[in-house]
Parts: C-alpha cells; structure tokens; sequence
C-alpha cells in the first residue's frame, strides 16, 4: 500500500516534469518565430552584396561581415533624411499632442461646468470612429488648404487623441479631493494646480502616453503616404517603401535590410528600456488588436 | 455671475480638444456621409451632379472591389480564430512555468513595437522566390521534400498564406500579453480547491480557467476582428504598394487606392468603399457582442 503511494507520486513527478519540458520546448520554438525575422534582418544587412546573391542556398550566418551596407543605405538612398522627417514629425506630434490633451483631461477630472457630462458623452462616442471614415475628408480638407508636402499638413490630423485624453482623465481622478481643495485654500489657481500638482503627480501615466504615442508614430504610415509623394517628406515607412520600389535597384537585398535594420533600431532601442512600462500601458487599454 | 465665469473655464481647457477633434473628425465624419451619396463628384472643379447611390453601386459592382472583400474576409476569418487560439495556447504555457517568463514575454512582445512596413520587408524576402535564390522558407520546404512556391508572386493561396501568417505574427504580442495578465488574475483559491477536490487538469481548465477569462477571450476577439478588417500595411509590405495588380488587396487597400495613387481622384467611391467596411464591422461587432452576453462568465 505505502509501495503504491509512492510510485503514484513518481509517476506524478514524472508527468509533471515532461509535460514542463515540452512547455518549454514550445515557448522556446515561439520565441524563436518571433526573434528569426529580426535574426534574418541584421544577418542580411552584413553580407556583401555579392555574397548574398552568390547564395543560392541562404547561409545562416556570415564569417566576413561588411558594414558597407550601412554606408550604402546613407548614401545612395536619403535614409538620414527620412530618419530626421520622423524625429520631427514625431517629436512635434507628441509634443502638440500633450498640450492639447493635458488640459481636457483637467477640464474632464477636475473642473464643474455646464454640459461637461454631454461633452464627455461626445468624446466617448468618437472613440468608436475608425480612422479610415474620416480620413477621406482629411486628406481633401489638407490637399484644398495646400498642406501637402507640408510638415504642418502631416502633423496636425493626428494631433488628438480621444482614447489618451480618457485614460489621462481617469488618471487625474484618482488624485484625491483634498489635495485639490487644500490648494484652492492656498490661493492657488487651477492652472497652477494642474501643473504643479497633478502632472507630477501623474507622470507615470503621462510617460506611458508619450511612449506609446512615440511608437505609433514612427510606425504611422498610410496618412504619410497620403500626404506626401515629395521624397524630402517622407518618413521611415513610406522612406522603406520607397527604397523597396526605387532605392539601391531592385535586387540590393543587403543595403535594404541595412535599412529596415536602421529605422527598427531606435524603437527597439525604446523597447528594451522602458519594456515594463509599455507593456504595462497596452494591456491597460491595447490600440492595435 | 461666478458660476459662469467657471462653465467658461471648463471650455476653455476643453478648446484645443474640441477644435481639433471638430475639424479632423466630426467634420469629417459628417462629410465621408456627403461624398458617399454626390454623384460625379469631380476633385478638381469640386462640382457633381445629382445626389443618390450611384457611388455604392458602382464600388459594389467593381470587381477589385470584390476582391478585396474576398481577401478580406478570409484573412479574417483565418487569423482571428488562429492568432487567438495560439496566443491561448502561449499564455497558459508562460502561466504554468516560473523562470524565464518574464523573458519570454517580453521577447514575445517585440512585434508589437517593431515597423510593419520594415518587417514585412524581411518576410518578404524570407518568402520570395528570385532567380538567385529560392529563399529560406522554400529551402526549409525542400528539406522536407516538398515543391518550392514563390509565396509573393505566385498563386493565390501562396499570397494569402504568407499574408495571413505575417497578420498572426503582428497581432501576436498583443494578445499574449492580455491573455498572460488575464490568466494570472484569476484567483489561485478556485485552483487550490479544485486540487483539493482532485479535479482532473481538464475539467480544471474547461470549468474553471476558461470562463474565469472569457471576457478576456472575447474581448480578444472583437478588437481581432476590428483589426483584421482594417488590415492594409501588412499587405503593403508584404506584395507593394500596387495591391490590386497583386490581387491582394483589402479593402481599407482600396478605399485608399480610390482615393489617391495611379487609381486615385474619387473621393466618392472612397467614401462609399469606407462606409460599406464601417457597416460590415459594427454588424459583426454587435453580433460578437450578442454572443458573447450570452456565452461570457460574469
């Protein structure tokens, strides 16, 4: 009877060993999906060009790695200028963005006035708005101002954000009343308080916001293809559609992926430092499904 | 007196919003409407000549139009159940061990920051078939024995099979990490008695896990289908910019095809391309939402 208990439990043991086991196996074979295509990228964007297309069959790694590449991919395409277009675009965008959604988040937390709760209403309704409706109008509204090929034309439409703003407001609720009252006693404006005590008190939430603003903007891609078809204004996306269709002749598959390699760099980079905050902030309310 | 001074301050604060937001999408929103329904609508005299549904008949009737609707569907139908059933599968693996998750989490959560259009570029060329080189995944196909396929130019299934994977791997990181923190905020009380009771591992996940994350599951399932409807630059990265030539186009792909490039000048037919999609996704979004008040643990 003891006999038996105890290879009962063995077996237990057993079982419960191979089944982790083949839990990791499978979570390693998946990790690995996710990591070749990036693994492939920068593999490719090291081999000379000869090289890589004297490969009928492709190599898995390379044992004279040339960074010509790169040199390649800043001179015979303007990479560095796309890259600057971003930045700009990206940075004024945010920024714009910040100004315009700091102080509606304040109005929506902490100020009383008439029809603030249908104003809410509204703005939770274009929630449910998907860009492609109203982008259409954007692009004829932009195109008859002669914003095309403009900076101004490519940042201002996507300036607001109703989702920020609501997630910004449920933050700002959370600082409690008395901390607001204590401060009116003190003479303190509204406006004082809001930047003095709730921005930094919120910037946690405020940093996750720009994080993720930052990212859907570098990857912003159909309203820049839209706007542009000046090559001075495209940015990364529309830069390495460009290069795909027109760069380094068809067949360059190294200086391209030298490239792709560039423009993916600066978010990863973002990634692997602030990776709990952003993974933090996109389960508290995911953009893209 | 006072009391209006601060009903004054409330809008004021509310101004920028409300400005932006009017002219880049309530005016607009209004407008998409105008255009469906403006017959002959010209861009550059900004005149037409009769109002009615000639614009819905016309994207109807168009037949890179359905084919986009055809593409569309089946990348949905396909990546939707597919990426929420791995990404299940992912997340209770991750769930059930304790080193390394953290890890393997954030590895899985790279895509998500990463460039479609950059990315893509490099399934592109995974996938492709040149003249110099078969490329890896025909290589890996051969090493199993089977036929090499160019998966960017060659026959439709091929196509639609690499867009579909490439949607998976995009849409990935996104689910696993809801279906990850979902799994963990299930009480561990429910487990301990279930073990108590010595409840097998199936009934454990069917009665227990499973609808302790449903909303979860659904939830995952209404935005994947948002989403997939919507799906545009994957394709682009993945077969050019000229998606109709490819026959892969979707049909967000043709609302902008209509509305700018070589195809381009009809905001018309835009709008009326754009309001169809919009009706076909708040149809299946109420569907999913009746079914799931009927189907979701609350």
């Amino acid at each position: 009877m003891n006999l038996d208990f105890k290879r009962v439990e063995r077996n237990a043991a057993v079982r419960k060993r191979v089944f982790t086991g083949l839990d990791y196996c499978f979570l390693v074979l998946w990790a690995i999906l996710v990591l070749f295509p990036f693994y492939w990228m920068v593999l490719s964007s090291l081999k000379s060009y000869s090289a890589y297309n004297s490969e009928y069959i492709p190599q898995f790694f390379t044992l004279n790695p040339t960074l010509s590449n790169y040199v390649d991919a800043f001179t015979a395409v303007p990479l560095a200028r796309y890259f600057l277009n971003t930045i700009i675009y990206t940075v004024v965008t945010t920024g714009l963005m910040m100004v315009v959604i700091i102080p509606a988040a304040f109005a929506f937390a902490r100020l009383e006035f008439k029809g603030k709760q249908l104003a809410f209403t509204i703005f939770l309704s274009l929630m449910m708005i998907p860009n492609e409706l109203v982008i259409i109008t954007n692009f004829v509204t932009i195109t008859n101002l002669h914003l095309r090929n403009t900076f101004t034309g490519l940042i201002l439409p996507s300036v607001t954000s109703v989702f920020y703003i609501y997630l910004l407001k449920e933050n700002f609720e959370q600082i409690p009343d008395e901390l607001y009252k204590a401060a009116r006693v003190d003479g303190t404006t509204d406006f004082e308080y809001l930047t003095r005590v709730m921005i930094p008190i919120s910037k946690p939430t405020l940093v996750t916001i720009v994080i993720l603003k930052v990212i859907e903007c570098w990857n912003s891609y159909v309203w820049p293809r839209l706007i542009t078809d000046n090559p001075n204004y495209f940015l990364v996306s529309n830069g390495i559609q460009e290069i795909r269709e027109n760069g380094f002749g068809r067949e360059n598959i190294p200086a391209m992926m030298a490239a792709v390699v560039v423009i993916s760099v600066p978010l990863i980079i973002l990634f692997l430092v602030f990776h709990k905050k952003i993974m933090a902030g996109v389960s508290r309310g995911g953009l893209k499904g | 007196m006072k009391m209006k001074k601060n009903d004054l301050k409330g809008w004021l604060y509310l101004l920028p919003a409300i400005l932006f937001l009017g002219v880049f999408m309530v005016y607009p929103l209004i407008d998409v409407l105008v255009y469906s329904f403006e017959e002959g609508y010209n861009s550059a005299s900004q005149t037409y000549h009769g109002i009615g549904l000639y614009n819905y008949a016309y994207v109807l009737h168009d037949p890179y139009f359905l084919q986009a609707v055809r593409n569309t569907f089946l990348l949905v139908i396909i990546t939707v159940p597919v990426s929420t059933g791995i990404a299940l599968l992912i997340s209770l693996g991750l769930n059930a061990i304790k080193p390394l998750r953290d890890l393997f989490q954030t590895i899985y959560f790279l895509p998500y920051v990463t460039n479609t259009l950059a990315v893509g570029l490099v399934f592109m060329i995974l996938f492709k078939k040149t003249a110099y080189t078969d490329g890896l995944v025909n290589l890996m196909i051969q090493w199993f024995g089977g036929q090499s396929v160019d998966f960017i130019d060659g026959p439709y299934w091929a196509k639609m099979f690499v867009l579909c994977f490439y949607t998976v791997w995009v849409v990935m990181p996104f689910k696993i990490l809801i279906l990850t923190s979902a799994l963990a905020s299930v009480n561990p009380d429910y487990y301990s008695v279930a073990r108590l009771d010595a409840t097998p591992n199936w009934r454990i996940f069917t009665k227990i896990t499973l609808p302790m994350i449903s909303p979860m599951i659904f939830y995952l399932v209404i935005t994947g289908f948002i989403g997939a409807f919507k799906a545009y630059s994957d394709a682009v990265a993945l077969f050019g910019t000229d998606l109709n030539a490819a026959g892969m186009n979707t049909i967000v792909g043709y609302v902008y095809d209509m509305l700018y490039g070589n195809s381009g000048g009809y905001p018309s037919f835009a709008s009326a391309a754009a309001l169809i999609l919009f009706v076909i996704v708040l149809t299946i979004t109420c569907v999913n939402l009746l079914i799931s008040k009927k189907h979701v643990y609350r």
